[in-house]
């Protein structure tokens, strides 16, 4: 079979499957689908992306339009329990661990105790009553124009909700534990997150990516949208520790209102083929966002982030910090736009993306963009790749630290970067922690 | 009406300086495009069997390729078949001296300034004219010629010289390469070709002027230069069009081969017509430049000051295919009125301990859309390849924009690769800061613009340097920040 029946099959395919879903599970949330067949329409039109793709040049997803998924339904059955999640607590021990398995909440895994007033995590069920949230649903990401969000969207029945309401400051983490457990056919789990932050809220949130015990292959297909209210305050951070054979597509849209800030960190550690959409749009003026990001790769991992930062307002401020390290065989690539758009004045954007390639046989693919469309603007990006410096290299080694102690130390040093910036004192260190498993699997050569 | 916005008018109203049409009779093929246009252009210019077959091969191919969209630029559907493929100028050239020129074209050239006898005079530059595609003058070829310098025209290369054209044509960008090449590959009128041999240091600077004069014609011009061992040649283009109602398609070819130790130094000023300032008419200039440095320590540096065109579309490459060599580019691209440039390079590094730098300086102003797109490659044997590339870009007018697209791709860990691009206004500090010393805001923006773009002005010749002022000065007339 050519590589083009290939993909035309397997969206095929999909589009059956949605079909399929839309007879059994529609009826829960009728106003859900309208949304959903327009979503099939828009798979059906584009299918699985090909590297002819500008968007998908550098990322080969032959390996998932080959693979025979069948996709998670929500009337699979649940198998981990609490005890599983434990082990991924990252931000302390008041934290509230939220286990979504297979793409549908957990709630016996789950530690859901001690949720603040104000602060409301659930399924799709538990919020069918509230219109403001489920008008937010299915609306930010764009399944018109990208067919990952389109399948997302058309498979999705078990999306988790957080809404917090104005005002309210929660010192307590949530992290929302992603648990995939492979089964005996490969499965594509379409998982789906909303957070609506209200008026002057401030919390913090970890989407955490896992992958617990062997079997066929799997595919994340996860959506998250943020909508970030006036004056609002949200801490995000996005961790990928899946199992190496693991394929993921994601695709994080936030929206945000007037003096807002954010502060999203990405850390990509695991996984066979990662990809990883960032999209966010400054919707109103005096926002702040910062965006930063961190992947270790060895073995043949492949890893795929493309940014957008959408000014579309005026005053605005956002800052991008990207780095990445490189080995063995792995492949990094890195896509950072910043659209100013026509009357986004005063704009001040910045980005800025450095990789250290550690062997011969990895590569490194940067396209970092600027559209700018208004004149008063300040806006600069800059890349960077190459190997680390010889002349700190020489300092160490002068003052009797070996080779390899000094290369490692320089590589940490040269990644902690990203990670210092998280404002979480016991998620920071947990990351840190993370990060130097990493680091030491990765052959150092000189 | 603001100090700013009364100057902008004025930019925008300012006229294009070179708007004329001469008169000369032209031998034009029919309309449209089929295999019986290329036989036309092919007997016309009385070509050997293989160049036919080359032609027809690469038009057979064109025809299986799709119009590619991928650039950030915005144009109706060129209809392919409205475009006359071929016009000559009747009077067939073949002078003596430059008194036996027809004098509607001597006249021509003296409204652009470049008298052919001025320069042969006084200049020391020898010019091969080329007027809607045939080459009509080349001077000093006598001089070039004691030194073993080859610099003719394109079609009298192929009659004289078969074994070089067939051993080079298309070895750089094969006809497959891209849409426009197959086009330019089958289509082709004229063009000038360039060889310097072993160990020859050309003298003088070579030139070419390019003008598309006929209405409806488009223009497939086609360059090779090659620099044998140790040689070294410098190579300018100029280019400037009479004003036009109609969109006019140029897809010229720029081949350079550069051996070991040889420099090639190729210069372009390109000032087309650009549309009125409702985007009416104007050229598009299509053009797929590219250059190979074969031998080890070869040399290839394209600097391009790109003013004209509605929409300018071209990435002037090199590829570093020898040990130690070096590619270099350095352009400025300025946009006013419904301008669209979507231009850069690529550098693709293959040998070891390559060296590449990119400089680009982009302004845009009144609406018009100003993109860099590159590409940096280093290939997993380029050991120890390094590049540094400065993508910078001002804006004038808040209804134009600047946008870069750079693409890295690095595949050796020993490279060091460097990006960096930013994108401002001229700062009202810089501004007020010379006002206060007495100088007018209308020669502050001159005098910073000018020095904004002073890296890459540095790099052509001399007379190029001078023409490229004055057409900055003029794309700025009157303007302000």
């Amino acid at each position: 079979m050519s590589t083009i029946t290939k993909y035309q099959t397997a969206s095929t395919a999909f589009v059956q499957e949605a079909q399929v879903f839309a007879d059994l599970y529609g009826s829960a949330h009728p106003t859900l689908a309208a949304i959903r067949k327009q979503a099939i329409v828009a798979f059906s039109n584009r299918g699985i992306p090909t590297m002819k793709h500008e968007e998908w040049k550098y990322v080969n997803l032959t390996s998932i339009a080959q693979t025979d998924y069948r996709t998670a339904s929500p009337a699979d059955s649940q198998k981990l329990s609490n005890s599983d999640a434990e082990q991924y607590r990252y931000a302390g021990k008041d934290a509230i661990l939220c286990v979504i398995e297979n793409g549908k909440l957990n709630v016996a895994a789950s530690t859901m105790t001690g949720i603040p007033a104000g602060v409301r995590i659930g399924s799709i069920d538990d919020f069918s009553s509230d219109a403001a949230v489920m008008s937010h649903l299915f609306t930010h990401a764009s399944f018109e124009e990208e067919a990952m969000v389109a399948l997302n969207t058309m498979l999705c029945y078990s999306p988790i909700i957080i809404k917090v309401d104005a005002k309210v400051k929660c010192d307590t983490v949530i992290q929302l534990i992603f648990a995939t457990v492979p089964g005996v056919d490969p499965l594509l789990i379409p998982a789906r997150v909303l957070v609506v932050a209200g008026e002057q809220s401030e919390f913090t949130v970890v989407e955490s990516y896992h992958t617990l015990g062997a079997g066929a292959l799997t595919f994340n297909n996860v959506v998250s949208e943020v909508v970030v209210g006036k004056a609002a305050r949200v801490h995000y951070s996005k961790i990928q520790v899946e199992g190496d054979e693991a394929q993921h597509i994601n695709y994080h849209k936030v929206n945000m209102a007037r003096d807002s800030y954010q502060h999203l960190t990405t850390l990509s550690l695991g996984g066979a083929i990662v990809r990883n959409n960032l999209n966010i749009r400054l919707d109103a003026e005096q926002v702040n966002a910062y965006l930063n990001g961190l992947y270790v790769l060895n073995q043949k991992q492949v890893i795929d982030n493309h940014t957008l930062v959408d000014h579309a307002m005026p005053n605005c401020y956002s800052n991008e910090l990207y780095k990445g390290i490189i080995g063995d065989q792995a492949q990094g690539v890195f896509n950072g736009k910043i659209w100013v758009r026509e009357d986004a004045q005063k704009t001040n954007a910045y980005q800025s993306n450095k990789n250290l390639l550690l062997s011969n046989q990895a590569s490194m693919n940067t396209k970092p963009q600027l559209e700018i469309y208004a004149d008063d603007v300040k806006c600069s990006h800059g890349a960077t790749t190459g190997q680390l410096d010889d002349e700190a290299l020489f300092y160490l080694r002068a003052r009797g630290i070996g080779e390899t102690v000094a290369r490692s130390l320089l590589n940490h040093a040269f990644a902690a970067d990203v990670i210092e910036q998280v404002e979480n004192e016991t998620l920071r260190e947990s990351l840190m922690q993370l990060l130097d498993v990493k680091l030491s699997a990765l052959q150092i050569e000189a | 009406m603001s100090e700013d916005l009364k100057i902008l008018d004025e930019v925008t109203n300012s006229e294009y300086k070179y708007g004329f049409v001469s008169n000369i009779e032209s031998d034009n093929a029919p309309k449209g495009l089929d295999e019986s246009t290329v036989r036309f252009i092919s007997a016309k210019k009385n070509e050997p069997e293989w160049l036919l077959e080359w032609r027809l091969k690469s038009f057979r191919h064109w025809l299986t390729l799709e119009e590619p969209t991928w650039a950030n630029v915005h144009y109706p559907k060129i209809d392919f078949q409205d475009i006359i493929y071929y016009s000559a100028p009747k009077k067939k050239p073949s002078l003596n001296s430059l008194d036996e020129l027809d004098p509607e074209i001597k006249a021509t050239f003296d409204k652009l300034g470049i008298s052919l006898i001025e320069q042969q005079r006084l200049a020391g530059v020898a010019v091969d004219a080329v007027i809607d595609s045939v080459s009509v003058k080349t001077t000093f070829r006598e001089t070039l010629g004691e030194l073993g310098i080859i610099f003719c025209s394109f079609s009298e290369a192929v009659h004289d010289h078969p074994d070089l054209i067939k051993k080079y044509l298309g070895s750089v960008i094969p006809h497959t390469d891209n849409y426009y090449a197959a086009l330019n590959s089958a289509v082709f009128s004229d063009g000038s070709f360039c060889y310097i041999p072993k160990g020859v240091r050309c003298p003088m600077e070579l030139s070419t002027y390019f003008r598309i004069n006929s209405a409806g014609t488009g223009q497939f011009e086609r360059t090779l230069i090659i620099a044998e061992e140790g040689s070294f040649v410098s190579y300018l283009e100029g280019c400037t069009a009479p004003m036009r109602d109609e969109n006019q398609l140029h897809a010229a070819i720029v081949e350079i081969i550069s051996h070991t130790d040889a420099t090639v130094k190729y210069s372009t000023v390109q000032n087309w017509y650009p549309g009125d300032k409702n985007g009416k008419g104007g050229i598009y200039n299509f053009v797929t430049k590219r250059g190979i440095c074969m031998g080890d320590r070869a040399k290839i540096s394209w600097t391009q000051v790109e003013t004209g065109s509605a929409i300018t579309w071209k990435y002037p490459s090199v590829i570093l295919k020898g040990d130690y060599s070096v590619g270099e580019f350095y352009s400025v691209a300025v946009t006013n009125n419904m301008q669209q440039a979507d231009t850069g390079t690529k550098m693709i590094h293959l040998g070891k301990k390559t060296k590449s730098i990119i400089i680009s300086k982009g302004i845009s102003c009144g609406k018009s859309q100003n993109s860099y797109r590159g590409l940096v490659r280093i290939g997993k044997k380029a050991e120890h390849a390094r590049n540094f590339s400065q993508c910078d870009s001002l804006l004038i007018g808040d209804k134009c924009g600047a946008h870069t697209f750079p693409y890295i791709e690095v595949g050796n860990k020993t490279a060091k690769v460097e990006h960096e691009a930013t994108t401002s206004k001229v700062g009202e500090d810089q501004i007020f800061y010379c006002n206060q010393r007495g100088i007018s805001t209308e020669d502050a923006v001159n005098l910073i613009v000018n020095g904004y773009c002073k890296e890459v002005f540095n790099q052509l010749p001399m007379e190029f340097a001078v023409e490229a002022q004055k057409l900055l000065a003029i794309s700025l007339e009157g303007s302000v920040g």
